[in-house]
C-alpha cells in the first residue's frame, strides 16, 4: 500500500551526541539509526565523531571503531567485509550499499547510515529480511530437468554459460529490493529486483527445463509487472548488476511464449 | 530472566518501519518515473477540456465563444500550456518505457540519457509548440 509517511512509532527523533575522541585531529562526523526494541522509545538519530587517523577508510571500518571504541550497543550485521557476503547492506548517504565497500572519502559531509529502507527493524541496523528470503525461496532457485541425469555434470558451452554473467554474481544483499519504491509500496506481492533477477538467473540457463512451469509463477499482476522501471535498483547494485534489465528480459520471454 | 523479557511476539509488534522516501537519494529516472505518473493523471483532466471545447463547437457559436474566452485568458493559457507539456512528457515517457521494455539502454550511462532526454524534450516539444501556435496566429 502506498504510504509515504512514516508511522508514529517510527519517526526518528533527535539522539545522543557521543563525545568527541580527547587529541583526536582529523574527525568525521556520523549520523546513525538507532532503535533499541527494549526501552519502547521511538527510533533515534545518535551522534559519533571517529577519529579517522585510526580508523580504515570503508564505512564498516567506523562502524565497528564506533562499537569498539565509543559505543558497544550499536548493533549491525557484518561478516566477510569484502562485499562477498552480503550481511552489511544499509542506507548509507541516501543510497543502499554494502558498508564494507564504500569508500568514506567519496561522502560528502556527516556519514548519514539507516538500517535498509521500508523494512522492520529488529534492532539499529539490523531488519527483519524474512519476507524477502521467502520470496527467493518461492522462484525455486536451484536446477530444474526432466531429462535422466547425465553420468557426469550437466554440460553447458562456454556461450551458454556467458549468458549467466551478471545474474550469477549476486549476493542477496537486498539492497536493490529495499530501494525500490514499487517494493515498499508492495513488497507483499510483487516479488522485488532481486528475486526477480535469481529468477532470470535459472531462466537464462540452458540446461533448465523448467521454464514453462518458472513463468507461470511470475505471470501475475503483482509478482512480476509491478517493475515501473524506475531504475534504483540498478543504481545501486553495489555488485554493479542490473536487476531491471533482467525483468525485462522476463517480460520479453512471456511475450515471445505467447506468440 | 522470563520475568522481565518481552514476549517475542509483543516485540515483533512493536518493531519500527525503516525510513524510506525520508532518506533515499533523490535520483532523475525515480523523478521521470512520477513525472510519468502525474502527466497521465493531468492527461484525463486534459481530455475533458478537449471534450468541452469540441461539444461547445458542435453545440452553439455562444457556446463555442464562451470557452474560446476561458481558454484565451490567463489562466486558460496556463492550464493550455500545461496541458501540452503533460502531452509531450507522457509521450517522451511513453517511447522511453517502450526502449527499455524492449531491453535496450537500461545500463548506465544511456538510462541517464533517456531521463534527461525526456525531460529536456518535453519542455523544448512544448515551448516549440507554443512558438509554432503563436507564430502562425
Amino acid at each position: 500500500m502506498v504510504e509515504f509517511a512514516l508511522p508514529k512509532n517510527s519517526r526518528p527523533v533527535a539522539g545522543k551526541i557521543w563525545p568527541r575522541p580527547a587529541s583526536a585531529k582529523n574527525v568525521r562526523e556520523f549520523r546513525v539509526y538507532r532503535w533499541n526494541p527494549d526501552d519502547g522509545q521511538n527510533p533515534r538519530i545518535d551522534t559519533y565523531f571517529v577519529d579517522m587517523d585510526d580508523c580504515g577508510p570503508m564505512v564498516l571500518d567506523a562502524i565497528i571503531w564506533i562499537k569498539t571504541k565509543i559505543d558497544p550497543t550499536l548493533t549491525f550485521r557484518r561478516s566477510c567485509r569484502e562485499g562477498i557476503c552480503g550481511s552489511c547492506a544499509m542506507n548509507i548517504d541516501g543510497l543502499n550499499t554494502l558498508a564494507c565497500t564504500k569508500d568514506m572519502s567519496t561522502i560528502n559531509g556527516a556519514v548519514k547510515i539507516y538500517p535498509l529502507p521500508h523494512l522492520s527493524v529488529i534492532k539499529d541496523l539490523v531488519p527483519d529480511l524474512t519476507t524477502f528470503y521467502a520470496q527467493h525461496a518461492s522462484i525455486e532457485p536451484w536446477l530444474k530437468t526432466d531429462t535422466p541425469q547425465p553420468e557426469k555434470e550437466w554440460g553447458q558451452s562456454p556461450g551458454d554459460r556467458s549468458k549467466l554473467d551478471g545474474l550469477y554474481e549476486c549476493i542477496l544483499c537486498a539492497c536493490c529490493s529495499t530501494s525500490c519504491p514499487s517494493y515498499w509500496w508492495n513488497g507483499d506481492r510483487y516479488l522485488g529486483p532481486a528475486a526477480l533477477l535469481q529468477a532470470y538467473r535459472w531462466l537464462a540457463d540452458s540446461r533448465d527445463e523448467g521454464t514453462g512451469e518458472r513463468l507461470d509463477h511470475l505471470e501475475d499482476p503483482f509478482r512480476l509487472y509491478r517493475c515501473h522501471t524506475i531504475m534504483n535498483c540498478a543504481k545501486t547494485c553495489p555488485k554493479g548488476l542490473n536487476p531491471a534489465k533482467a525483468i525485462a528480459e522476463i517480460k520479453n520471454m512471456m511475450i515471445s511464449r505467447q506468440v | 530472566m522470563a520475568g522481565t523479557d518481552q514476549s517475542p511476539i509483543a516485540n515483533e509488534q512493536r518493531r519500527p518501519l525503516s525510513p524510506h522516501l525520508q532518506v533515499y537519494a533523490f535520483a532523475l529516472t525515480t523523478a521521470m518515473s512520477i513525472a510519468h505518473r502525474i502527466t497521465g493523471a493531468g492527461l484525463y483532466l486534459g481530455t475533458l477540456l478537449l471534450a468541452w471545447w469540441l461539444i461547445a463547437a458542435a453545440t452553439s457559436a455562444s457556446a463555442f465563444a464562451d470557452v474560446s474566452w476561458f481558454m484565451e485568458s490567463i489562466v486558460g493559457r496556463l492550464i493550455l500550456l500545461g496541458f501540452t507539456w503533460a502531452l509531450f512528457q507522457h509521450m517522451l515517457g511513453g517511447i522511453r518505457h517502450f526502449i527499455w521494455d524492449s531491453g535496450y539502454w537500461m545500463d548506465h550511462p544511456q538510462r541517464e540519457y533517456l531521463a534527461k532526454g525526456t525531460l529536456i524534450g518535453g519542455f523544448v516539444l512544448t515551448i516549440l509548440v507554443w512558438i509554432a501556435a503563436y507564430t502562425i496566429r
